[in-house]
């Protein structure tokens, strides 16, 4: 293990820092020969003799050989680098600089400066596989696709269609998205869910409450522009390296005030002006401690707020309780601190706030970010350059997938799962309303909420009738998920004991394959990597990057089209899934998915990005200016990189796309817009329009209603529709065409018409400080379900018990459950946990990727110097973690002031050790990654936001013991 | 001509590794051989700082002074490489580096070292440039190709400089000035000192400065 010795006096010189490394003293980073990793997948590493760098392989680069450059998409974060790829002879031999992305600048983090090896892929999937009586065994695609189909058919004719759970991913390309959530319609459920669940579900639903969207406000680049910035729950340096440039220049040519707030002095933490450490599960206390300060001293953008906010008193009054005092006592930021972040925002504007996933993995996640957006609002932040809410999503096309709709509670683009969304869908479809029906267990059932990701286990070990759905879970297929990104893994682990059926598509076996208590009814399809296909992604800040085929996918895998096509041929509704979709073979155009996606996403502007500007935007990388993102010269001059939606109207009406939403300094064909208008007009009597606020050009100069017929008609527009944009109205509506909205009217026509008048066809609205369909309509601070302060949990407590996503939730029960145990006492460290820079997500595709398991070699926790003096811990001795629940894992202590006092920090990304016992043995052969750990998911607890389901991973308690 | 050299500017390393893994990547570098690597100071500290570090190239080299079978060079681009047909991996040179750049495989058993192997600025060896000799015992030669090293090519946070030492001076003087601070430039009075002068030396008095200034 390694590596980093501290330095015995502060002024030690560097080559003696460097000595110590190579000596191997424990710390953050592991080296081989110190890390006692012998066993299995490390063997035959090394060893090269003769002053060879290399043995020669098919994969090596040939000198003098023609080298052919493909442009696609780091596959990992959010951020959306550019990959440029070298190819001789249809091999991937070497990576060059993407120096023309706008976004990354030629630039990469570990995991993207490696992803070569994705595709060489030592340790991947090669061929179909299947579990016979413990054993995997090799099997042709043909049988192995037949067979599934009939186990599922099996399913779906005993316990009907809501028994199967279908869960995608993120790392999908646009097109896989929408297909799988499209696929999941026709098999007939709603229980399709993808890592978004897991990472911003919160997010996505507490903005879009705020201001109409579920997305990242402004971008990367445009942090540049800032003049403060603050993250919150959120640690770039490691999850998004590349976007530091950004940030690391804003800081440098503004002088910007930076500041971390987290429990955890990070990576980015280091390189901040200030830092705040909180204790976790504080947010929103911080965060009206802020505004206390921010009203106290009339900081706030009080014409902003008048003009574009609704609710603010209501904030007002809840703020109000928490005066400094308060504040320290319940987070333990002292007082001085907070003026200082408070006076820092308000004498610098604009300010960024950036959050992530230490805000959302939370049981007050949803209330966080609302609490977060109501800080910017109140400092006028939002739709201004500079300003924003900057969320930083996850993996590479998290918030692509999300807008796809891969998600239990909406179809594609947002529209929700009333019956007026799925007739829309059908139309799209091209298929009547009533045969998406009869693919249901009822309409109730496909109007429903489906089971989130989070829980499906608690619904394949709910007995029938504990769940609002006829049956519990029977079949389990996974696209591109780990098994270890779930809380409550040993709960996760007998629900996989039940499952009649699991097949994991995947490059990887992932932590869902190596699972001891199943012999029978698995199956691993080889799926390739985004490399080895065509399709859009779309990064944080929503721009819509098109990723090239680097070379035809190797060994046996296939892409997530041609499985999803092959699986849907078996199961009999290939014809009608693929109606307007041209099918090469079983290879279905992933061009042609978009242009449907072109079709029907119009409530996020998802229309204009057709295949052919995206491709065009790739190749004229260079014409982009490195922060506006704005082409400044050649054939998309004045159109934004990547067209961030939205990007209204069809491809030839040529909207440059929206580069900061809710701006209203620019036109809306300009990429101007304003906050949306999706609550109604008024509530109680007081409006909800924007007053006296309008995107630049708008002919009315007011706040207006969403476009619809009935408003154009009052407006007397209507009379500017073409009679074929009327024809097509008039069939969408039938008898009453007033009801036809801009979302649903699939000419185009109402969208046309509002933006020629400089409309944005989803109103002007002020943004909701206040959102009354919330569970708390004004955020409040609720303490976690395992509270380290048993004191302030009668004051805040967790939500009440409810029903939703089709299963109790019972917050309150168990909380109260871990005072009367005294949880607390008994388990007196708080669990928190968080990110590497080398791995990603689970894990199994980073730790089976060579050059990036070299750097990380072993699983740790993070203990305080101060605890593990207390607790005769040593660095680099084993501890056990002990949940309050059942799990336990046993763990290398690294002993940092990294974590304060009673914190202890758990990376996420490991997995393949169960309780002290090495899996390795449970991979198909050839196919265990190289470096395997405890599941930091091993340890964690009940918990889940009430909005999403989003479950705790962020603050939980436990023990430690030493081994 | 140019002369090149290496410059990590610790206000920006956020050690995301992204150099070690572009370097594995471009070379093919096997496991265990580390030609760079980050360190990490009063890690999980304030004062947390970061510095990625390889063969500096160094003017007065040490290893070169030490090698008892004199296989290093230094090309007419300043860099300092070896020929792995004369080192007999004594390893002397690792002894004599002040960054710890010389790497050994682990060519037999009882510890003994193979061919000495380190970074090469991405310059390749003593064969000629780019042949399939030089590509399978040093890596690619990126500098025949018109091309820099590619850790520092891809770094994230334009931390990791390389370049002919006047620009990359330019470079990181504007960014200090800019910034009002700097954390020095690590290494570069060990590495370079010899051949300081000229226009470098005046303005060149802020890349050395130890500790942030503000």
């Amino acid at each position: 293990m390694l590596t980093k010795r501290r330095p015995k006096t502060p002024g030690t010189p560097l080559s003696d820092a460097l000595r110590s490394v190579d000596a191997g003293g424990p710390g953050r980073r592991a080296f081989l020969k110190a890390a006692g990793v012998t066993a299995g997948g490390l063997a035959g590493l090394g060893a090269l003799g003769g002053g060879m760098m290399r043995k020669a392989g098919a994969d090596s680069m040939m000198p003098g050989v023609e080298r052919v450059l493909r442009k696609n998409v780091c596959t990992h974060c959010s951020v959306g680098c550019t990959v440029v790829a070298e190819v001789q002879n249809g091999v991937w031999v070497q990576q060059e600089p993407g120096w023309d992305s706008p976004i990354s600048q030629g630039t990469h983090c570990a995991k993207g400066a490696s992803v070569r090896e994705l595709v060489k892929g030592e340790r991947r999937v090669k061929y179909p596989l299947k579990l016979v009586d413990g054993e995997w065994t090799r099997v042709s695609w043909e049988q192995a696709i037949d067979e599934i189909g009939a186990r599922l058919l099996a399913i779906r004719d005993t316990y009907g269609p809501d028994s199967v759970f279908w869960l995608g991913s993120a790392k999908f390309s646009n097109e896989g998205a929408y297909l799988l959530r499209k696929f999941a319609a026709f098999w007939g459920t709603n229980n399709v869910d993808h890592q978004a669940r897991i990472c911003h579900s919160t997010t996505v639903a507490g903005v879009a409450n705020t201001w109409g969207y579920g997305a990242m406000t402004n971008s990367y680049n445009d942090i540049q522009h800032s003049r403060c910035l603050v993250i919150i729950g959120g640690n770039p340096a490691e999850a998004h390296p590349v976007a530091m440039q950004h940030m690391l220049r804003a800081k440098e040519r503004n002088r910007a005030p930076w500041i971390v707030i987290d429990p955890r002095f990070t990576r980015t933490a280091a390189h901040a002006t200030e830092y705040v450490r909180i204790r976790p599960g504080t947010d929103i206390p911080v965060v009206w401690g802020l505004l206390w300060h921010i009203f106290q001293n009339g900081w706030e953008d009080k014409d902003y707020i008048a003009r574009r906010v609704y609710g603010m008193d209501a904030i007002r009054a809840e703020v109000a309780k928490w005066t400094p005092d308060v504040v320290e006592q319940v987070s333990g930021v002292p007082a001085e601190q907070l003026l200082r972040v408070a006076r820092a925002m308000a004498e610098n504007k604009p300010a960024t706030l950036i959050w992530c996933m230490g805000a959302t993995q939370k049981t007050v996640g949803t209330a966080n970010v609302r609490a977060f957006s109501i800080l910017q609002l109140a400092l006028g932040n939002i739709g201004v350059p500079g300003g924003g809410a900057n969320i930083y999503r996850g993996h590479t096309n998290v918030q692509g997938a999300t807008d796809m709709g891969l998600d239990v509670s909406t179809l594609p683009s947002y529209y929700g799962l009333a019956e007026g969304a799925w007739r829309h869908w059908a139309r799209v479809w091209d298929v009547p309303y009533e045969y998406m029906l009869s693919r249901f267990g009822s309409k109730e059932l496909m109007e429903a909420k489906g089971i989130p990701t989070t829980r499906w286990f608690d619904a394949a070990l709910a007995e029938a009738g504990e769940l609002d759905q006829p049956n519990p879970i029977r079949g389990l297929v996974v696209m591109g998920h780990g098994g270890n990104t779930v809380t409550r893994m040993p709960d996760m682990l007998k629900g996989m004991e039940k499952l009649d059926l699991l097949v994991v598509v995947d490059p990887h076996p992932t932590s869902f394959a190596a699972v001891r208590q199943r012999r029978d009814g698995s199956y691993i399809l080889p799926a390739c990597t985004q490399f080895e296909t065509d399709g859009s992604r779309v990064a944080s800040n929503r721009s819509v990057q098109w990723g090239q085929r680097v070379v035809d996918p190797i060994f046996e895998s296939k892409d997530d089209y041609e499985i999803m096509y092959l699986l849907a041929r078996r199961l009999g509704f290939a014809d009608e899934l693929f109606k307007h979709i041209k099918v090469n073979g079983t290879n279905p155009v992933p061009e042609d998915i978009l242009r449907e996606i072109n079709r029907g996403c119009l409530s996020t502007g998802y229309t204009g990005q057709s295949p052919e500007r995206l491709k065009l935007h790739m190749i004229y990388q260079h014409t982009f200016d490195r922060i506006t993102m704005q082409a400044t010269e050649g054939p998309l001059k004045g159109e934004y990189y990547g067209l961030p939606w939205p990007c209204w109207g069809h491809p030839e009406w040529r909207h440059p796309g929206s580069p900061v939403l809710y701006d209203t300094s620019k036109h809306v064909m300009e990429g101007g817009g304003t906050f949306r208008a999706r609550f109604g007009i008024e509530r109680e009597g007081e409006t909800l329009l924007a007053e006296g606020s309008f995107s630049k050009g708008s002919e009315i100069e007011d706040g207006y209603p969403e476009f619809t017929m009935a408003v154009l008609r009052k407006l007397g527009w209507d009379a500017e529709l073409t009679a074929e944009e009327r024809r097509v109205i008039e069939l969408i509506g039938g008898d009453n065409i007033d009801d036809v909205s801009w979302a649903t009217d699939l000419s185009m026509g109402i969208i046309r018409i509002a933006i020629k008048h400089g409309c944005l066809p989803y109103g002007n609205a002020k943004a909701r400080a206040v959102a009354w369909n919330l569970p708390d309509p004004v955020p409040v601070h609720r303490e976690p379900i395992y509270s380290a302060r048993p004191g302030l949990v009668g004051d805040f407590p967790s939500y009440d018990d409810r029903r939703d996503f089709r299963l109790p939730l019972l917050n309150h029960a168990v909380q109260k459950a871990a005072l009367e145990a005294d949880v607390p006492s008994k388990f007196p460290f708080i669990y928190t946990s968080g990110r590497l820079v080398e791995y990603e997500g689970g894990g199994e595709e980073t730790r089976s990727n060579r050059w990036l398991a070299e750097l990380q070699q072993s699983m740790f926790v993070e203990i305080n110097t101060g605890d593990a003096e207390r607790l005769g811990v040593r660095e680099g001795e084993y501890v056990w973690v002990v949940s309050p629940e059942d799990g336990r894992a046993k763990i290398k202590a690294l002993v940092t002031d990294r974590v304060g006092p009673g914190v202890v920090f758990l990376p996420f990304h490991f997995s393949g050790f169960w309780q002290g016992e090495d899996l390795r043995g449970q991979y198909p052969p050839g196919t265990d990654p190289f470096v395997l750990g405890e599941p930091a998911n091993g340890v964690t607890t009940y918990g889940y936001d009430p909005v999403t389901c989003m479950q705790e991973t962020k603050v939980t308690l436990c023990r430690i013991e030493k081994a | 001509m140019a002369r090149m050299v290496f410059l990590c500017d610790g206000e920006r390393c956020i050690e995301c590794n992204a150099c070690v893994t572009a370097c594995k990547n471009e070379h093919e570098v096997p496991w265990g051989i580390n030609r760079r690597r980050v360190v990490t100071l009063n890690d999980g500290r304030p004062g947390e700082r970061s510095i990625s570090m390889a063969c500096m190239h160094c003017t007065d080299a040490p290893c070169a002074a030490v090698c008892p079978v004199d296989c290093f060079y230094r090309t007419d681009e300043g860099v300092v490489l070896h020929s792995k047909d004369l080192c007999i991996g004594c390893g002397y040179c690792f002894y004599a580096c002040p960054f710890g750049a010389p790497q050994y495989p682990r060519a037999t058993l009882f510890g003994s070292r193979g061919k000495m192997d380190k970074c090469t600025f991405c310059a390749g060896g003593p064969h000629a440039d780019n042949s399939p000799e030089e590509y399978a015992a040093y890596g690619t030669n990126r500098l025949a190709e018109g091309k820099l090293p590619l850790c520092a090519e891809m770094c994230s946070t334009r931390a990791l400089l390389a370049g002919d030492r006047d620009e990359v001076a330019d470079i990181y003087r504007e960014r200090s000035a800019r910034r009002g601070y700097g954390s020095g430039a690590w290494g570069w009075s060990v590495a370079y000192t010899a051949d300081r002068g000229g226009a470098y030396a005046p303005g060149g008095r802020a890349l050395e400065e130890p500790e942030r200034t503000s």
